[in-house]
Protein backbone atom coordinates (compact mmCIF):
# COMPACT_ATOMS: atom_id res chain seq x y z
CA UNK A 1 0.00 0.00 0.00
CA UNK A 2 1.36 3.43 -0.85
CA UNK A 3 1.89 6.22 1.62
CA UNK A 4 -1.10 8.48 2.25
CA UNK A 5 -0.95 12.19 2.97
CA UNK A 6 -2.83 12.88 6.21
CA UNK A 7 -3.69 16.26 7.69
CA UNK A 8 -3.32 16.57 11.45
CA UNK A 9 -4.47 19.41 13.64
CA UNK A 10 -2.70 19.77 16.99
CA UNK A 11 -3.62 21.78 20.09
CA UNK A 12 -1.74 24.99 20.74
CA UNK A 13 0.59 23.62 23.43
CA UNK A 14 1.76 20.79 21.21
CA UNK A 15 2.18 23.08 18.19
CA UNK A 16 4.36 25.31 20.34
CA UNK A 17 6.35 22.37 21.67
CA UNK A 18 6.92 20.98 18.17
CA UNK A 19 7.39 24.46 16.61
CA UNK A 20 4.59 23.90 14.14
CA UNK A 21 2.53 26.61 12.50
CA UNK A 22 -0.91 25.53 11.33
CA UNK A 23 -1.72 21.96 10.40
CA UNK A 24 0.72 19.13 9.89
CA UNK A 25 0.72 17.10 6.70
CA UNK A 26 2.34 13.70 7.02
CA UNK A 27 2.75 10.64 4.84
CA UNK A 28 1.47 7.56 6.61
CA UNK A 29 2.55 4.15 5.39
CA UNK A 30 0.07 1.30 5.36
CA UNK A 31 -3.37 1.35 6.97
CA UNK A 32 -4.33 4.74 8.33
CA UNK A 33 -5.19 4.24 11.98
CA UNK A 34 -4.79 6.17 15.22
CA UNK A 35 -1.62 4.21 15.89
CA UNK A 36 -0.06 4.71 12.47
CA UNK A 37 -0.88 8.41 12.45
CA UNK A 38 0.62 8.95 15.91
CA UNK A 39 3.64 6.82 15.00
CA UNK A 40 4.27 8.99 11.95
CA UNK A 41 3.69 12.19 13.89
CA UNK A 42 6.11 11.17 16.66
CA UNK A 43 8.70 10.04 14.11
CA UNK A 44 8.67 13.50 12.53
CA UNK A 45 8.39 15.36 15.82
CA UNK A 46 10.13 13.30 18.54
CA UNK A 47 9.46 15.95 21.18
CA UNK A 48 5.78 14.93 21.04
CA UNK A 49 6.54 11.45 22.35
CA UNK A 50 4.86 10.92 25.68
CA UNK A 51 2.60 13.95 25.34
CA UNK A 52 -0.35 12.23 23.65
CA UNK A 53 0.07 8.64 24.81
CA UNK A 54 2.07 6.89 27.47
CA UNK A 55 5.64 5.99 26.52
CA UNK A 56 5.34 2.41 27.70
CA UNK A 57 1.69 1.38 27.51
CA UNK A 58 0.89 3.55 24.45
CA UNK A 59 -2.43 4.35 26.13
CA UNK A 60 -3.99 7.69 25.21
CA UNK A 61 -3.40 10.28 27.92
CA UNK A 62 -6.64 10.85 29.77
CA UNK A 63 -7.11 14.49 28.73
CA UNK A 64 -6.18 13.99 25.09
CA UNK A 65 -9.01 13.35 22.62
CA UNK A 66 -9.09 12.38 18.95
CA UNK A 67 -11.80 13.88 16.73
CA UNK A 68 -12.46 13.66 12.99
CA UNK A 69 -15.44 14.11 10.69
CA UNK A 70 -17.54 15.37 13.60
CA UNK A 71 -16.98 12.13 15.51
CA UNK A 72 -15.19 11.46 18.80
CA UNK A 73 -12.78 8.67 17.93
CA UNK A 74 -11.00 8.74 21.29
CA UNK A 75 -12.33 5.38 22.39
CA UNK A 76 -11.82 3.58 19.10
CA UNK A 77 -9.22 0.80 19.13
CA UNK A 78 -5.84 2.22 18.10
CA UNK A 79 -5.70 -0.06 15.06
CA UNK A 80 -9.20 0.73 13.79
CA UNK A 81 -9.25 2.33 10.31
CA UNK A 82 -9.83 6.08 10.34
CA UNK A 83 -12.69 7.58 8.28
CA UNK A 84 -12.18 7.74 4.52
CA UNK A 85 -12.25 11.54 4.49
CA UNK A 86 -9.24 11.53 6.85
CA UNK A 87 -7.47 8.96 4.69
CA UNK A 88 -8.04 11.03 1.56
CA UNK A 89 -6.91 14.21 3.29
CA UNK A 90 -10.30 15.86 2.89
CA UNK A 91 -10.70 16.18 6.68
CA UNK A 92 -8.02 16.66 9.34
CA UNK A 93 -7.40 14.27 12.19
CA UNK A 94 -7.77 16.47 15.23
CA UNK A 95 -5.79 15.91 18.42
CA UNK A 96 -7.53 17.90 21.10
CA UNK A 97 -6.85 18.84 24.70
CA UNK A 98 -10.00 17.97 26.65
CA UNK A 99 -12.02 20.89 27.91
CA UNK A 100 -11.50 21.74 31.55
CA UNK A 101 -12.88 24.55 33.61
CA UNK A 102 -11.41 26.48 36.47
CA UNK B 1 30.23 43.25 36.40
CA UNK B 2 28.55 40.68 38.57
CA UNK B 3 24.85 40.09 38.48
CA UNK B 4 22.11 37.66 39.31
CA UNK B 5 19.61 35.70 37.31
CA UNK B 6 16.55 34.53 39.25
CA UNK B 7 14.78 31.57 37.68
CA UNK B 8 11.11 31.39 38.64
CA UNK B 9 8.79 28.47 37.96
CA UNK B 10 5.07 29.12 38.27
CA UNK B 11 1.75 27.35 37.72
CA UNK B 12 1.49 28.94 34.28
CA UNK B 13 4.99 29.33 32.92
CA UNK B 14 8.53 30.32 33.80
CA UNK B 15 10.09 33.75 34.26
CA UNK B 16 13.66 35.03 34.25
CA UNK B 17 14.45 38.01 36.47
CA UNK B 18 17.85 39.62 36.03
CA UNK B 19 19.73 42.40 37.74
CA UNK B 20 23.24 43.67 38.25
CA UNK B 21 25.08 43.12 41.52
CA UNK B 22 23.26 46.00 43.20
CA UNK B 23 19.98 44.11 42.79
CA UNK B 24 17.93 47.29 42.66
CA UNK B 25 16.67 47.35 39.06
CA UNK B 26 15.18 44.21 37.59
CA UNK B 27 14.38 43.03 34.11
CA UNK B 28 11.52 40.54 33.93
CA UNK B 29 11.24 38.16 30.98
CA UNK B 30 8.53 35.63 30.39
CA UNK B 31 6.44 33.69 30.43
CA UNK B 32 8.48 30.89 28.96
CA UNK B 33 6.44 27.74 28.31
CA UNK B 34 3.27 29.74 29.00
CA UNK B 35 0.35 27.77 30.35
CA UNK B 36 2.45 24.87 31.65
CA UNK B 37 3.22 24.06 35.26
CA UNK B 38 6.89 24.72 35.87
CA UNK B 39 7.65 22.70 38.98
CA UNK B 40 11.35 23.51 38.79
CA UNK B 41 13.61 25.79 36.76
CA UNK B 42 17.30 25.82 37.57
CA UNK B 43 20.82 26.30 36.26
CA UNK B 44 24.00 24.28 36.21
CA UNK B 45 26.59 25.54 38.70
CA UNK B 46 29.24 24.19 36.33
CA UNK B 47 28.00 26.18 33.33
CA UNK B 48 25.68 29.12 34.01
CA UNK B 49 24.44 29.10 30.42
CA UNK B 50 23.09 25.57 30.90
CA UNK B 51 19.53 25.77 32.25
CA UNK B 52 17.07 22.97 32.92
CA UNK B 53 13.32 23.26 33.30
CA UNK B 54 10.63 20.78 34.28
CA UNK B 55 7.50 21.55 32.25
CA UNK B 56 4.37 19.55 32.92
CA UNK B 57 0.62 19.61 32.81
CA UNK B 58 -2.44 17.46 33.20
CA UNK B 59 -3.13 17.33 29.46
CA UNK B 60 0.19 16.54 27.87
CA UNK B 61 2.35 15.17 30.68
CA UNK B 62 6.02 15.84 31.24
CA UNK B 63 8.53 17.75 29.13
CA UNK B 64 12.12 18.52 30.08
CA UNK B 65 13.57 21.64 28.49
CA UNK B 66 17.23 22.59 28.26
CA UNK B 67 18.94 25.82 27.27
CA UNK B 68 22.62 26.14 26.46
CA UNK B 69 22.61 29.91 26.04
CA UNK B 70 21.30 31.20 29.33
CA UNK B 71 17.66 30.88 28.38
CA UNK B 72 17.60 32.53 24.96
CA UNK B 73 16.73 29.28 23.17
CA UNK B 74 15.40 25.98 24.41
CA UNK B 75 15.23 22.39 23.24
CA UNK B 76 13.02 19.60 24.56
CA UNK B 77 15.02 16.72 26.01
CA UNK B 78 14.01 13.15 26.76
CA UNK B 79 10.80 12.94 28.73
CA UNK B 80 10.66 9.19 29.29
CA UNK B 81 10.97 8.40 32.97
CA UNK B 82 10.47 4.65 33.07
CA UNK B 83 10.93 2.85 36.34
CA UNK B 84 13.59 0.18 36.21
CA UNK B 85 12.53 -3.46 36.24
CA UNK B 86 9.10 -4.41 37.49
CA UNK B 87 8.06 -1.33 39.43
CA UNK B 88 5.94 -3.10 42.04
CA UNK B 89 3.74 -1.17 44.42
CA UNK B 90 3.78 1.38 47.20
CA UNK B 91 0.95 2.09 49.61
CA UNK B 92 -2.00 4.17 48.52
CA UNK B 93 -3.85 6.60 50.80
CA UNK B 94 -6.13 3.82 51.99
CA UNK B 95 -3.25 1.49 52.73
CA UNK B 96 -3.79 -0.73 49.71
CA UNK B 97 -0.91 -1.51 47.31
CA UNK B 98 -0.72 0.90 44.38
CA UNK B 99 1.48 0.51 41.31
CA UNK B 100 4.29 3.00 40.86
CA UNK B 101 3.11 5.51 38.23
CA UNK B 102 5.15 8.41 36.91
CA UNK B 103 3.34 11.73 37.25
CA UNK B 104 5.90 14.57 36.96
CA UNK B 105 9.37 15.82 37.73
CA UNK B 106 9.36 17.89 40.90
CA UNK B 107 13.01 18.81 41.12
CA UNK B 108 16.10 18.90 38.92
CA UNK B 109 19.52 18.95 40.57
CA UNK B 110 22.47 19.60 38.25
CA UNK B 111 25.94 18.53 39.33
CA UNK B 112 28.20 21.25 40.69
CA UNK B 113 31.04 20.16 38.42
CA UNK B 114 29.61 18.44 35.33
CA UNK B 115 27.02 20.35 33.27
CA UNK B 116 25.81 17.12 31.65
CA UNK B 117 25.14 15.31 34.92
CA UNK B 118 21.73 16.07 36.34
CA UNK B 119 19.37 14.30 38.72
CA UNK B 120 15.58 14.39 38.65
CA UNK B 121 13.29 13.75 41.58
CA UNK B 122 9.90 12.54 40.44
CA UNK B 123 6.40 11.59 41.55
CA UNK B 124 5.75 8.68 42.23
CA UNK B 125 8.88 8.93 44.29
CA UNK B 126 12.03 7.91 42.48
CA UNK B 127 15.37 9.34 41.49
CA UNK B 128 16.53 9.51 37.87
CA UNK B 129 19.95 10.44 36.51
CA UNK B 130 21.08 11.75 33.14
CA UNK B 131 24.74 11.85 32.18
CA UNK B 132 24.14 13.57 28.83
CA UNK B 133 22.33 16.73 29.82
CA UNK B 134 18.85 15.24 29.79
CA UNK B 135 18.97 13.36 26.49
CA UNK B 136 18.33 10.11 28.34
CA UNK B 137 17.20 9.30 31.86
CA UNK B 138 17.90 6.17 33.88
CA UNK B 139 16.39 5.41 37.24
CA UNK B 140 18.75 5.22 40.21
CA UNK B 141 16.88 2.11 41.19
CA UNK B 142 18.61 1.42 44.50
CA UNK B 143 16.53 4.12 46.18
CA UNK B 144 13.08 2.90 45.21
CA UNK B 145 14.24 -0.65 45.85
CA UNK B 146 15.28 0.29 49.36
CA UNK B 147 13.51 -2.30 51.47
CA UNK B 148 10.96 0.19 52.71
CA UNK B 149 9.70 1.19 49.24
CA UNK B 150 6.51 -0.92 49.30
CA UNK B 151 5.52 0.87 52.52
CA UNK B 152 5.97 4.45 51.31
CA UNK B 153 2.76 6.46 51.26
CA UNK B 154 1.90 9.73 49.51
CA UNK B 155 1.42 12.97 51.37
CA UNK B 156 -1.46 15.22 50.43
CA UNK B 157 0.58 16.62 47.53
CA UNK B 158 1.41 13.22 46.09
CA UNK B 159 4.26 10.81 46.72
CA UNK B 160 7.09 12.91 45.42
CA UNK B 161 10.84 13.01 45.63
CA UNK B 162 11.21 16.75 45.92
CA UNK B 163 14.65 17.41 47.38
CA UNK B 164 18.10 16.32 46.20
CA UNK B 165 21.22 17.52 48.01
CA UNK B 166 24.62 16.66 46.56
CA UNK B 167 27.64 16.55 48.84
CA UNK B 168 30.30 18.81 47.27
CA UNK B 169 33.06 16.99 49.14
CA UNK B 170 32.13 13.48 48.07
CA UNK B 171 30.52 12.74 44.67
CA UNK B 172 29.27 9.42 46.01
CA UNK B 173 27.18 10.97 48.75
CA UNK B 174 23.78 12.51 48.27
CA UNK B 175 20.59 13.02 50.20
CA UNK B 176 17.03 12.83 48.94
CA UNK B 177 13.77 13.66 50.67
CA UNK B 178 10.43 12.08 49.89
CA UNK B 179 6.95 13.00 51.05
CA UNK B 180 5.91 11.13 53.03
CA UNK B 181 8.76 8.69 53.53
CA UNK B 182 11.61 10.86 54.78
CA UNK B 183 15.30 11.35 54.11
CA UNK B 184 17.48 8.76 52.39
CA UNK B 185 21.25 8.91 52.01
CA UNK B 186 23.61 7.13 49.68
CA UNK B 187 27.39 6.97 50.08
CA UNK B 188 28.05 4.99 46.90
CA UNK B 189 26.57 7.19 44.17
CA UNK B 190 23.13 5.69 44.44
CA UNK B 191 23.75 1.95 44.53
CA UNK B 192 22.57 1.57 48.11
CA UNK B 193 20.55 3.82 50.35
CA UNK B 194 19.59 4.01 53.96
CA UNK B 195 16.89 5.91 55.76
CA UNK B 196 18.28 8.92 57.64
CA UNK B 197 15.40 9.82 59.90
CA UNK B 198 16.59 9.05 63.43
CA UNK B 199 15.42 11.78 65.77
CA UNK B 200 12.42 12.78 63.66
CA UNK B 201 9.05 12.56 65.35
CA UNK B 202 5.79 12.94 63.48
CA UNK B 203 2.23 13.09 64.70
CA UNK B 204 -0.32 11.44 62.49
CA UNK B 205 1.61 8.27 61.73
CA UNK B 206 1.15 5.11 63.76
CA UNK B 207 4.69 5.07 65.15
CA UNK B 208 5.77 8.67 65.54
CA UNK B 209 9.44 7.69 65.65
CA UNK B 210 9.32 5.26 62.74
CA UNK B 211 12.39 4.79 60.58
CA UNK B 212 10.35 5.71 57.48
CA UNK B 213 7.11 7.62 56.98
CA UNK B 214 7.98 11.23 57.86
CA UNK B 215 6.79 14.13 55.73
CA UNK B 216 10.05 16.00 55.21
CA UNK B 217 9.42 19.21 53.27
CA UNK B 218 12.91 20.46 52.41
CA UNK B 219 16.62 20.13 53.20
CA UNK B 220 19.48 22.61 53.02
CA UNK B 221 23.25 22.29 53.31
CA UNK B 222 26.07 24.82 53.27
CA UNK B 223 28.72 23.58 50.84
CA UNK B 224 31.56 24.33 53.26
CA UNK B 225 30.08 22.05 55.91
CA UNK B 226 28.42 19.08 54.22
CA UNK B 227 27.88 17.09 57.41
CA UNK B 228 25.48 19.73 58.68
CA UNK B 229 21.97 19.57 57.27
CA UNK B 230 18.94 21.67 58.02
CA UNK B 231 15.41 20.37 57.55
CA UNK B 232 11.96 21.88 57.38
CA UNK B 233 9.60 19.03 58.18
CA UNK B 234 5.80 19.07 57.98
CA UNK B 235 6.03 20.25 61.56
CA UNK B 236 9.46 20.83 63.13
CA UNK B 237 12.65 22.51 61.99
CA UNK B 238 15.54 20.09 62.46
CA UNK B 239 19.32 19.96 62.22
CA UNK B 240 21.79 17.14 61.77
CA UNK B 241 25.49 17.48 62.54
CA UNK B 242 26.43 13.98 61.44
CA UNK B 243 25.36 13.78 57.82
CA UNK B 244 21.82 12.76 58.58
CA UNK B 245 22.61 9.98 61.05
CA UNK B 246 20.60 11.82 63.68
CA UNK B 247 18.45 14.93 63.92
CA UNK B 248 17.73 17.49 66.65
CA UNK B 249 14.84 19.92 66.87
CA UNK B 250 15.99 23.54 66.40
CA UNK B 251 12.55 25.16 66.17
CA UNK B 252 13.30 27.05 69.40
CA UNK B 253 11.36 30.29 69.58
CA UNK B 254 9.71 30.17 66.15
CA UNK B 255 6.04 31.20 66.28
CA UNK B 256 5.21 27.96 64.44
CA UNK B 257 7.58 25.34 63.15
CA UNK B 258 5.37 24.33 60.22
CA UNK B 259 6.55 25.46 56.81
CA UNK B 260 8.00 24.41 53.49
CA UNK B 261 11.34 25.98 52.41
CA UNK B 262 14.60 26.23 54.34
CA UNK B 263 17.84 27.75 53.13
CA UNK B 264 21.32 28.70 54.35
CA UNK B 265 23.18 31.99 53.94
CA UNK B 266 25.86 31.75 51.23
CA UNK B 267 28.71 32.85 53.51
CA UNK B 268 27.52 32.08 57.03
CA UNK B 269 26.90 28.36 57.50
CA UNK B 270 24.97 28.91 60.73
CA UNK B 271 22.60 31.51 59.29
CA UNK B 272 19.38 29.79 58.31
CA UNK B 273 16.10 31.03 56.84
CA UNK B 274 12.57 29.62 57.14
CA UNK B 275 9.08 30.96 56.46
CA UNK B 276 6.75 29.85 59.27
CA UNK B 277 3.25 28.91 58.16
CA UNK B 278 0.33 28.79 60.56
CA UNK B 279 -0.36 25.06 60.49
CA UNK B 280 -0.86 21.99 58.35
CA UNK B 281 -4.47 22.98 57.79
CA UNK B 282 -3.88 26.74 57.48
CA UNK B 283 -1.28 27.20 54.76
CA UNK B 284 -0.70 30.91 55.26
CA UNK B 285 1.44 33.01 57.59
CA UNK B 286 0.34 33.56 61.20
CA UNK B 287 -1.78 36.66 61.76
CA UNK B 288 -1.69 37.59 58.06
CA UNK B 289 1.93 38.78 58.45
CA UNK B 290 4.50 37.52 55.96
CA UNK B 291 7.68 37.04 57.97
CA UNK B 292 10.90 35.28 57.10
CA UNK B 293 12.66 34.03 60.22
CA UNK B 294 16.42 33.98 60.41
CA UNK B 295 18.64 32.19 62.88
CA UNK B 296 22.29 33.23 63.09
CA UNK B 297 23.05 30.51 65.60
CA UNK B 298 22.26 27.46 63.53
CA UNK B 299 18.79 27.22 64.98
CA UNK B 300 16.82 27.61 68.23
CA UNK B 301 17.10 31.42 68.31
CA UNK B 302 15.15 33.06 65.51
CA UNK B 303 14.40 36.65 64.56
CA UNK B 304 11.54 37.84 62.35
CA UNK B 305 12.50 39.72 59.18
CA UNK B 306 9.64 41.99 58.20
CA UNK B 307 10.96 45.16 56.59
CA UNK B 308 9.34 45.46 53.18
CA UNK B 309 7.10 42.41 53.62
CA UNK B 310 3.32 42.76 54.05
CA UNK B 311 2.41 42.81 57.73
CA UNK B 312 -1.34 42.68 57.39
CA UNK B 313 -3.91 40.79 55.34
CA UNK B 314 -1.35 38.49 53.75
CA UNK B 315 -2.50 34.90 53.22
CA UNK B 316 -0.04 33.46 50.73
CA UNK B 317 2.15 30.39 51.09
CA UNK B 318 5.80 29.86 50.18
CA UNK B 319 6.38 26.43 48.69
CA UNK B 320 9.34 24.16 49.36
CA UNK B 321 11.44 25.00 46.31
CA UNK B 322 10.53 28.68 46.26
CA UNK B 323 13.45 30.11 48.26
CA UNK B 324 17.07 30.60 47.23
CA UNK B 325 20.20 32.62 48.00
CA UNK B 326 22.80 34.21 45.77
CA UNK B 327 26.52 34.24 46.57
CA UNK B 328 27.34 37.92 46.17
CA UNK B 329 29.31 39.51 49.02
CA UNK B 330 26.15 40.74 50.63
CA UNK B 331 24.11 37.57 50.40
CA UNK B 332 20.85 37.97 48.50
CA UNK B 333 17.80 36.02 49.60
CA UNK B 334 14.80 35.43 47.34
CA UNK B 335 11.44 33.77 47.69
CA UNK B 336 8.22 33.47 45.72
CA UNK B 337 4.67 33.12 46.96
CA UNK B 338 1.52 31.37 45.89
CA UNK B 339 0.14 34.88 45.37
CA UNK B 340 2.63 35.49 42.57
CA UNK B 341 5.05 37.82 44.32
CA UNK B 342 8.80 37.33 44.18
CA UNK B 343 10.60 39.14 47.00
CA UNK B 344 14.32 39.89 47.08
CA UNK B 345 16.62 41.00 49.84
CA UNK B 346 20.08 42.25 48.90
CA UNK B 347 21.15 42.47 52.54
CA UNK B 348 20.70 38.94 53.87
CA UNK B 349 17.10 39.51 54.86
CA UNK B 350 17.28 42.86 56.65
CA UNK B 351 14.98 44.45 54.06
CA UNK B 352 12.87 43.17 51.18
CA UNK B 353 11.50 44.47 47.91
CA UNK B 354 9.10 42.77 45.54
CA UNK B 355 10.70 42.19 42.15
CA UNK B 356 7.32 41.30 40.68
CA UNK B 357 3.91 41.15 42.31
CA UNK B 358 1.47 39.52 39.94
CA UNK B 359 2.90 36.31 38.52
CA UNK B 360 0.96 33.06 38.64
CA UNK B 361 1.48 31.06 41.84
CA UNK B 362 5.20 30.54 42.30
CA UNK B 363 6.37 26.94 42.51
CA UNK B 364 10.13 27.39 42.48
CA UNK B 365 12.81 30.04 42.78
CA UNK B 366 16.49 29.49 42.01
CA UNK B 367 19.28 32.02 41.69
CA UNK B 368 22.39 32.09 39.56
CA UNK B 369 25.17 34.42 40.59
CA UNK B 370 26.80 35.60 37.39
CA UNK B 371 30.40 36.78 37.31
Amino acid sequence: MSATLIRIKLPQHLRTLARIDGQVELHVDGPVTQRSVLDALEASYPMLRGTMRDHVTQQRRAFVRFFACEQDLSHEPPDAPLPDRVVTGAEPYMIVGAMAGG
Amino acid sequence: MSGVRVLVGTRKGAFVLTSDGKREQWDVKGPLFGGWEMYHFTGSPADPDRLYASQSGGWFGQVIQRSDDGGKTWDPMDNEFSYAGVPGTHQWYDGTPHPWEFARVWHLEPSATDPDLVYAGVEDAALFRSVDGGKQWQEVRGLREHGSGPHWQPGAGGMCLHTIVLDPRDPGRMFTAISAAGVFRTDDAGKTWRASNRGLHSEGIPDGDAEVGHCVHNLAMHPSRPDVLFMQKHWDVMRSDDGGDSWQDIGGDLPTDFGFPIDVHAHEPDTVYVVPITSDSLHYPPDGKLRVYRSRTGGNEWEPLTKGLPQRDCYVNVLRDAMAVDSLDSCGVYFGTTGGQVYASADAGESWEPIVRDLPAVLSVEVQTLK
